[in-house]
């Protein structure tokens, strides 16, 4: 590559002269075009060459392909306008966006479940997502009194209580320390809350998507905590609090700090945290539910007691079949969902399917996930991609030939301390049907006749 | 992964900065936090009432603050489902004596109330001072806290109509929640050993591979008149890959149906719609926290607004300003304070008929 394409570009192209463009960047033929109808007029090029990719938002279904294609498929016969004329310049978009045919790819809200939009819940769309990375636009939200966009310049982090002196640490300083990045899941306490009793939602959408899972940047709490000189001992339990209106309170456990994995986290996914996330600061606790990883994070406090805060005490409790509730119940434990196929989808046609799906543990690393095409009777170990990686979504994935019989399709996780995910049936045996909270039980899916899957439930 | 290092490595440096001091060994990294700044921040009150600020007050303040403040999200007497989860309800004397709320073991009731839940009076304290009004969280004086906090356990009977709670007596009132004994920490989901916990999981599943568990019978599926409960689901999935989303707009079809052209709602990024600005402000002022677009909230939603005084913009834009009571009902809207232009594009927007 030359040094030609970093130098200012002319203002016009005198009798035609073009610069050379790196790597083949354009052939000898498409220099050709370009310079005939650069002469033509570049406006008119442009437009005619981009007419049919910016008409209409409705995708071709190209869909299973027809047995009989006579001649041949015209989009292959046919050369489409963007083999045949010039594409759009770099740096159209600053910060590039999705494809304009991914825009029903979107975190949405459940209808019906808050009564506000700033005390609520959007759902990530995992039947659409690859891999274990959560694009950071659509990773879910959760919100207790509504989003902020807090400048990072304003914000402090102050550090508390049973400590020699109490700190406070500015973006700049908290961003000079060594820093740490991993992977791992957030999931909400609530998720698959709906689904305790009976069916309430139609795909892994609603029923598995206060699900994401990043790569993490930010320095272990444990930095700042010995930076304020805290009490390890005595010290057993720290309180982190959030800025924003409902400054959200959780205790978090030292042991857990002194282990080194709870970060104070700027990053996520190679970039700042987005601000439905927590910028400029957020709380990363591994293994432990969403509603721990404090957003917009102002403050850490150092104890000998838990707080009994808000969401400790009267939300994120688990109630017990005998009347008691479970309090400060935070680990997730081993889950698994199969994304596709999955509920609200339908199957083109009878065939090779890859079924793929996530599996999940707050105590560790996933260590096998099986398969049933048979609602459960039956059991096949599927393919675990690498990385796995410990409090971390491993993707799994598994060959299967769909006979266009109707059918049950389920997954089951076991995690590397041996605890296997239950069934519906194992759990409500021990926490009946009204904990609201903490539900990992098998997901099935019926694929039915007309390959329409459907959210279902087991006796 | 080396996270199992990294984390061996941190412990390390724990150890060794525990002795040397870890300011010596991030020179230039953080500053001493100020008496004011401490107390402006530190605002927590734990269950043992360790840092409960002095102060006090009365049943009858806090109907009055309560009323003003309280009520028209959560109603009158904290009963209202309208906008959050009820407060009050669902509790006995019977429970304020045993300490455990009864009702919670009757799969059958149907709500759960805060007070059939919260075991601990200091959490409500805390709560209310952090975070309530809804959309004026840590505008409420000490005393109002002490006085809202009384009023909400009078409504549950916990203390009578004349009772002052203060920062002297409210031990006293922690020893009539009526579920102070209603909470356990036997279990083994809390990450680390202060709490006691439990030896191992509660629920043991075996990882069966063949031959496993009953035949599969259906016991529940979504009924066919929720269909398309949560919109279409065909545009709620990607328009390529190996399945469609299902068009829940219509009758189950037959196999092969589903391929075809996919509507694309996006914009994934696209053009913003030309009414974003004015939505924009009405969640800026905070006009969200008690209007919904559609349906109705604390107040009636800015489509129906929309509906009542299309065209007006100019009697909308006084509205605004001066508040007003009984147009749509008995909460009133009290006068806002926002700057001309911005009042006069909400005006417009919804004289327009306040469209997304």
């Amino acid at each position: 590559m030359t040094n030609d394409i970093l130098s200012p570009a002319p203002a016009s192209v005198p009798g035609g002269r073009l610069r050379k463009a790196p790597e083949n960047f354009l052939d000898p033929a498409g220099v050709r075009t370009v310079f005939a109808e650069g002469k033509r007029g570049r406006r008119d090029f442009i437009r005619s060459a981009f007419a049919a990719a910016l008409a209409g938002g409705a995708a071709a279904g190209a869909g299973a392909q027809g047995k009989s294609v006579g001649e041949g498929d015209p989009a292959i016969l046919k050369l489409p306008a963007h083999s045949t004329g010039l594409g759009q310049p770099v740096a159209t978009d600053g910060y590039g966006l999705p494809s304009r045919y991914e825009g029903n790819v979107q975190r949405r809200p459940s209808p019906g479940l808050t009564q506000t939009s700033q005390a609520s819940v959007s759902f990530a769309p995992l039947q659409s997502l690859f891999g274990i990375v959560t694009p950071s636009g659509l990773h879910f939200e959760r919100h207790h009194q509504g989003w902020w966009d807090i400048d990072p310049a304003q914000h402090r982090f102050m550090v508390n209580g049973m400590v020699k002196s109490p700190k406070v640490f500015t973006m700049d300083e908290i961003m000079r320390l060594p820093s740490v990045s991993r992977f791992h899941f957030i999931e909400c306490g609530a998720n698959t809350g709906m689904e305790w009793g009976n069916v309430a939602v139609p795909t892994c959408q609603y029923s598995h998507g206060m699900l994401s899972c990043s790569e993490f940047t930010g320095v272990p709490l444990i930095t700042l905590l010995e930076l304020a000189g805290a009490d390890m001992k005595a010290g057993k339990f720290v309180l982190a609090e959030g800025a924003d209106g409902s400054s959200m309170t959780r205790t978090i456990p030292m042991s857990l700090i002194t282990s080194g994995q709870v970060l104070v986290a700027y990053g996520q996914n190679g970039e700042m945290l987005r601000p439905e996330n927590g910028y400029p600061l957020r709380l990363v606790v591994p293994g432990v539910q969403g509603v721990s990883w404090v957003k917009y994070l102002r403050r850490c406090e150092v104890g000998d007691q838990p707080w009994g805060a808000k969401d400790e005490a009267v939300h994120y409790v688990d109630l017990m079949p005998d009347g008691t509730h479970r309090q400060y119940t935070s680990i997730q434990e081993c889950k698994s969902v199969i994304t596709t196929p999955s509920g609200g989808q339908v199957l083109l046609d009878k065939g090779f399917y890859n079924i793929s799906g996530l599996a999940w543990s707050g105590r560790g690393k996933i260590r096998r996930v099986d398969v049933s095409v048979d609602g459960g009777r039956h059991w096949r170990t599927a393919r675990l991609e690498s990385p796995v990686m410990d409090k971390c979504l491993t993707r799994f994935n598994i060959d299967w030939v769909w006979d266009g019989k109707p059918t049950i399709v389920q997954s089951r996780a076991m995690d590397d301390t041996g605890y296997v995910q239950p069934t519906s049936r194992e759990l409500r045996a021990v926490r009946g049907t009204r904990s609201i909270y903490h539900n990992n039980s098998v997901q099935s899916w019926l694929v039915q006749e007309n390959g329409e899957v459907k959210n279902v439930q087991l006796a | 992964m080396s996270s199992s290092r990294n984390v061996i490595a941190t412990v390390l440096i724990a150890v060794c900065t525990l002795s040397a001091g870890a300011q010596g060994k991030f020179p230039g990294i953080g500053r001493d936090a100020t008496p004011k700044e401490v107390a402006a921040w530190d605002i927590d009150v734990r269950p043992d009432f360790k840092g409960l600020p002095p102060g006090s007050g009365s049943v009858a303040k806090g109907q009055d603050v309560w009323e003003a403040k309280c009520a028209g999200c959560h109603g009158v007497f904290g009963e209202s489902n309208s906008v959050f989860s009820p407060l009050v309800g669902g509790t006995t004397a019977e429970d304020v004596k045993t300490g455990r709320v009864a009702m919670l073991k009757r799969a059958d009731y149907p709500g759960r109330t805060t007070l059939m839940k919260v075991p601990t009076v200091a959490t409500l304290w805390d709560y209310i001072r952090r975070a309530m009004p809804w959309d004026k969280p840590k505008s409420l004086t000490h005393d109002e806290v002490y006085a809202v906090t009384a009023f909400l356990l009078n409504l549950g009977h916990v203390v009578p109509d004349d009772f002052t709670l203060s920062d002297k007596n409210i031990a006293e009132v922690q020893q009539r929640m009526p579920n102070r004994n209603g909470m356990s920490t036997a279990h083994a989901m809390w990450p680390g050993k202060e709490l006691g916990g439990a030896a191992g999981p509660d629920v043991r599943a075996t990882a069966c591979m063949s031959n496993c568990g009953p035949e599969p019978k259906v016991a529940s599926s979504l009924p066919d008149h929720a269909r398309n409960n949560h919109g279409n689901l065909r545009e709620q999935n990607r328009t390529v890959g190996p399945q469609r989303g299902s068009d829940t707009t219509r009758a189950e079809g037959k196999l092969g149906d589903a391929a075809g052209p996919v509507k694309v709602v996006g914009p994934a990024g696209g053009a913003a719609s030309p009414n974003a600005a004015a939505i924009a402000l009405t969640q800026k002022h905070a006009c969200t926290a008690c209007h919904n677009i559609e349906g109705k909230l604390v107040g009636p939603s800015f489509v129906e607004i929309a509906k009542k005084h299309g065209g007006k913009a100019d009697y909308l834009a006084g509205k605004i300003k001066a508040g007003g009571a009984g147009v749509w009902g008995e909460v009133p809207m009290p006068p806002q304070t926002l700057p001309d232009e911005d009042t006069k594009a909400i005006a417009a927007w919804l004289a327009a008929g306040a469209s997304k």
